[in-house]
């Protein structure tokens, strides 16, 4: 019967790894939700571009600020562009209507986004960008056919255009043709950060649920100590 | 104190049912791992209601709001998180225990003669489980919440005649809409709950009245001392109460890891569809229930043949109603001279494994599209048609497999294994 089962759990695992999603293949990404001063600049990213068209309408600005270790007087600075009460949503100013008439579709919700799309996707997703005549836009993507969305970074990515597709790796490649403002590591990396802003946008309270965690745990083994002991004592005289 | 509880035993059993069921309640001294899921369901269903509680005051139940107040509760409310992943991880578990409690019922007898009714409310306590978090699936108002919904209500309308206004009287409406989520929150909040409280109550009373069974599968009642305490039973409390909290302290470490470092499971415990709000016009990719229904799920799915001048749809339907309904039959089917697999022989324990492989099976086939091939050679939809068969054949043939079996002879005493 174990062997059976143990049998059972290996066949389980093995096929669940062998249904991978198909399409391109996704960059990974290095999340790391320690490094705040990377958050920071991914919110700055985020306020500057995404929310312009994007709404982030779960999530409150004061608590990005606290959570990022951001002061007050920094977060009126540099962060509120939609509103100026550090307590209100991340709204973006962009009425749906207009949104709707200008790119077909009303620009999704991105509070979420890192729990609906893995983070490898939104990292690749957002370095994906290419110059395609054909579209509304100007602009496509290899990971997203035919986005709705421009490229909005390209002033820092600068601007790319598809060569073909490495048959190996199956990854598309690109040329860049005009030079943005970063270099395609800096690119890469202020992408890294953008990502790991939303993972934790995705998810505020996983910066502290792991900790709130280990310390729970903590306790019930403590605990676990006298109820065990109690149990040995009682039964003593059963056994 | 003794005055004050003699005045208060004069107007109220206090003491006799302290005594009845904890003090003076006398259980088998040879309870093994499988005897903690009983206690630890009735800590999950504390603390799933403790955790509502704190959910509905700050839960709009308004499909405008729905979504969104849980995200509040997420982000704004404190230690609103871990209410809310105390409460989707509480689900989890409570099938998890259920299960396992079940399984323990199969494995030893349990549901035999003279428990047959400790057993049948424990089905109505399963299937009101089921209900009750079925419904609750719906309020988060995520995409998935809205398509599982749409698509289990919509079996109903495979009934002739009176499906399709039995499946809209359901919803209150043509489809899942704002109705069917006020609805839904008031039986998920109030009516489910309340029946679930009642049927525990008596299940423990049902279970009291005759007692406790045991890995032997033999009646500690039948060998009584001179004060007529079973020689080999002990006082619930507090032989079993200690022994508990150590099963509850350690279930409740297993619990924290996932709650605290894994809510989400890897999208089985919370699917990634379901962070997107609920949209009639955006169907997700694959429909898939919650994991605990998926074994009758692919039981559903398994009905691909129109047959009896009666089609496919409905059969699955039949079918994956007369899998739960098995459970309820399954003191009369088995037909064993003894209880516990201890002293069965090899027929009873081949065909219970091959159960459990097929219910795992199924389960994980509910996950997946019909289609594809997941396991070995043959297309996910023929597995389940497969493991159905040996799903019902586990319980059909019982009768005579369970009668056939070469059995051991039961001891007299219980033992320690």
């Amino acid at each position: 019967m174990k062997r059976l089962l143990g049998m059972l759990v290996v066949t389980l695992f093995s096929s669940v790894t062998v249904a991978a999603e198909s399409g391109p293949p996704l960059d990974p990404v290095y999340v790391n939700l320690s490094d705040k001063a990377s958050l920071q600049r991914g919110a700055r990213l985020f306020v500057n571009y995404c929310l312009s068209c994007h709404s982030a309408a779960y999530m409150r600005y004061n608590r990005m600020g606290e959570d990022l270790g951001i002061s007050n007087g920094v977060l009126k600075e540099n962060f509120l562009f939609a509103t100026d009460k550090a307590g209100d949503l991340m709204i973006s100013n962009m009425p749906a209507e207009n949104a709707k008439k200008w790119f077909g579709v009303v620009p999704p919700d991105l509070t979420l986004a890192a729990k609906v799309r893995k983070p490898d996707w939104i990292y690749t997703y957002l370095r994906s960008f290419y110059l395609d005549e054909y579209t509304a836009s100007g602009w496509n993507n290899t990971l997203f056919e035919n986005v709705a969305m421009p490229h909005v970074l390209y002033g820092l990515q600068g601007t790319q255009r598809l060569t073909g597709t490495d048959s190996e790796a199956k990854k598309p490649e690109f040329e860049l043709v005009v030079q943005g403002t970063m270099t395609p590591e800096e690119y890469d990396n202020a992408m890294r950060d953008l990502t790991n802003f939303m993972v934790y946008l995705a998810e505020p309270i996983k910066l502290k649920r792991h900790t709130v965690g280990v310390f729970v745990i903590i306790f019930l083994i403590i605990l676990m100590i006298p109820a065990y002991l109690l149990k040995k004592e009682y039964w003593r005289d059963i056994h | 104190m003794s005055k004050l509880m003699s005045w208060v035993d004069d107007r109220f059993p206090a003491t006799k049912v302290w005594e009845e069921h904890l003090a003076r309640y006398y259980a088998p001294k040879n309870f093994n791992f499988w005897y903690y899921f009983g206690s630890l369901a009735i800590v999950v269903l504390v603390l799933q209601i403790l955790t509502g509680i704190f959910l509905t005051m700050h839960y709009k139940p308004d499909s405008e709001l729905a979504f969104a107040s849980v995200e509040y509760i997420m982000r704004d409310v404190p230690w609103g998180w871990l209410m809310r992943y105390m409460h989707s991880t509480g689900a989890s578990a409570f099938f998890i225990i259920v299960y396992l409690h079940m399984f323990r019922a199969m494995l030893y007898g349990s549901h035999r003669n003279p428990r047959e009714l400790v057993w049948l409310i424990g089905c109505i306590i399963y299937v009101a489980l089921m209900a009750e978090s079925f419904m609750g699936y719906l309020l988060p108002w995520g995409n998935m919440s809205y398509w599982g919904a749409q698509v289990i209500i919509s079996l109903f309308s495979a009934i002739p005649l009176v499906g399709d206004g039995l499946a809209e009287w359901i919803r209150g409406d043509f489809v899942i809409s704002d109705a069917t989520l006020n609805r839904f929150f008031a039986f998920h909040v109030i009516l489910v709950p309340l029946v679930l409280a009642a049927l525990v109550f008596l299940h423990i009373v049902a279970l009291h009245k005759v007692g406790s069974n045991n890995p032997d599968g033999i009646e500690i009642k039948k060998n009584k001392d001179e004060n007529g305490i079973p020689v080999d039973g002990i006082p619930f409390h507090p032989y079993y109460t200690v022994k508990d909290i150590v099963g509850i302290v350690f279930f409740l470490i297993l619990f924290s890891l996932v709650l605290f470092f894994l809510p989400e499971f890897f999208g089985i415990f919370l699917e990634k569809d379901n962070f997107t709000p609920a949209n009639p016009l955006q169907t997700p990719e694959d429909i898939v229930p919650l994991w605990y229904f998926t074994p009758y799920y692919s039981i559903l799915r398994a009905n691909t043949v129109d047959f009896f001048w009666v089609e496919a749809k409905l059969w699955g339907v039949i079918f994956m109603g007369l899998a739960i309904v098995m459970f309820f039959l399954l003191p009369w089917l088995d037909r064993s001279p003894v209880k516990s697999i201890r002293y069965r022989g090899i027929q009873y324990k081949v065909w219970l494994t091959m159960f459990v492989i097929s219910f795992v099976l199924l389960g994980y086939l509910g996950l997946k599209n019909p289609n594809n091939v997941d396991l070995l050679l043959f297309k996910n939809v023929t597995w389940a048609q497969i493991l159905t068969i040996i799903y019902f054949l586990f319980f059909l043939l019982m009768p005579f497999y369970s009668k056939a079996d070469k059995t051991k002879l039961e001891p007299e005493r219980v033992s320690f294994k």
